[in-house]
């Protein structure tokens, strides 16, 4: 029924992203849980949520402070994370219209998931980014807020085996980069630095030097 | 074994300011500081293994990293639960609550 000229319009990418709702929500009551465990503090884990808005990376910043790590540790993890966002929103900056505050803010909405959605039609389009965007904006903020409620409640976090359940998160979002032959070999490297590393660095460091893997992607 | 936080609440907040202002920074570089550009060279390749990279090394210091040393124990085998079960398509939750319950039981038998 839809032509293909009708125009997009925010609900399009609000509708498009709901299917995914389920992940962010988990992962926002997950990183809610965690956080409030681990002791950063409910209200440190919602500001970031509403703030930050990119899973890993927040993950990665509380399990540094968990494990004792430095607070440039966790900055410069989170960060590293974060930079492929730089290379996303510059394939995406002719989508955005107005003026610079508005883009500004509205930049702020891309996220893994918004910025595939909206690419999926072969060229990027704004009302699906913004869209998507703003609906898992809303669900990652509420959730966490939620999961810092549900985290006040559990008992000691090592006791419980919060720090394996942090190495399974982590497995888990790498197993879906994990199926290219050089992030394969980046990652074997990055384990072997890691494990040399921890006994002579101090806590954090091991991971930040790790970072050096991914020069592999130099090798032609 | 790992202690509780030992990060004081005033580090934690410059690590929520500081990672917060940086992904301001990231994300807003395209349609607002740089435009739509190509990036330099290999640039793509590297930004590519990121993820795998950090991903993986935070996956080894939450498995075998202890103050200063590699430490096996209760951790590796909850870890190992789980990496079975996400090989086996168990959602990302699940395996962590694998991971939990294997490590903290051990934890409580010995």
């Amino acid at each position: 029924m839809d032509s293909e000229r009708r125009e997009l319009r925010l609900r399009d990418g609000v509708r498009v992203a709901l299917p995914l709702a389920p992940g962010p929500v988990l992962f926002g009551l997950t990183f809610g849980v965690l956080a409030e465990a681990s002791g950063m503090g409910g209200t440190a884990a919602v500001v970031m949520s509403a703030t930050v808005f990119a899973g890993s990376a927040q993950f990665a910043a509380a399990s540094v402070l968990q494990d004792g790590g430095t607070a440039a540790a966790a900055i410069v993890s989170a960060l590293l994370l974060n930079a492929r966002y730089a290379g996303m929103s510059v394939a995406v900056a002719s989508i955005f219209p107005g003026g610079r505050a508005r883009r500004l803010v509205e930049s702020q909405l891309i996220v893994d998931e918004s910025w595939a959605l909206s690419g999926r039609s072969g060229r990027f389009q704004w009302p699906i980014l913004v869209g998507a965007g703003a609906l898992l904006y809303a669900l990652w903020v509420a959730s966490t807020l939620v999961g810092t409620i549900a985290g006040g409640l559990l008992g000691d976090p090592n006791e419980l085996g919060l720090d394996a359940a942090f190495a399974a998160l982590f497995l888990g979002l790498a197993l879906p980069y994990l199926k290219q032959r050089r992030a394969v070999q980046a990652a074997a490297l990055a384990a072997v630095v890691t494990l040399v590393l921890i006994p002579v660095a101090p806590a954090g460091a091991p991971l930040v030097m790790a970072a050096i893997a991914c020069l592999l992607g130099l090798r032609r | 074994m790992i202690v509780a936080l030992s990060s004081s609440p005033t580090e934690v907040w410059v690590v929520v300011a500081a990672v917060a202002l940086g992904t301001f920074v990231f994300k807003a570089a395209g349609p607002v500081f740089l435009g739509r550009r190509e990036l330099p060279g290999r640039t793509d390749a590297v930004v590519a293994l990121i993820a795998p990279v950090m991903l993986t090394a935070l996956v080894v210091v939450q498995t075998f990293g202890g103050h200063e040393e590699i430490v096996v124990d209760a951790r590796v085998p909850g870890v190992a639960a789980a990496a079975v079960a996400l090989w086996r398509g168990v959602p990302i939750v699940a395996a962590m609550a694998i991971a939990a319950l294997v490590t903290g039981l051990l934890r409580l038998a010995f």
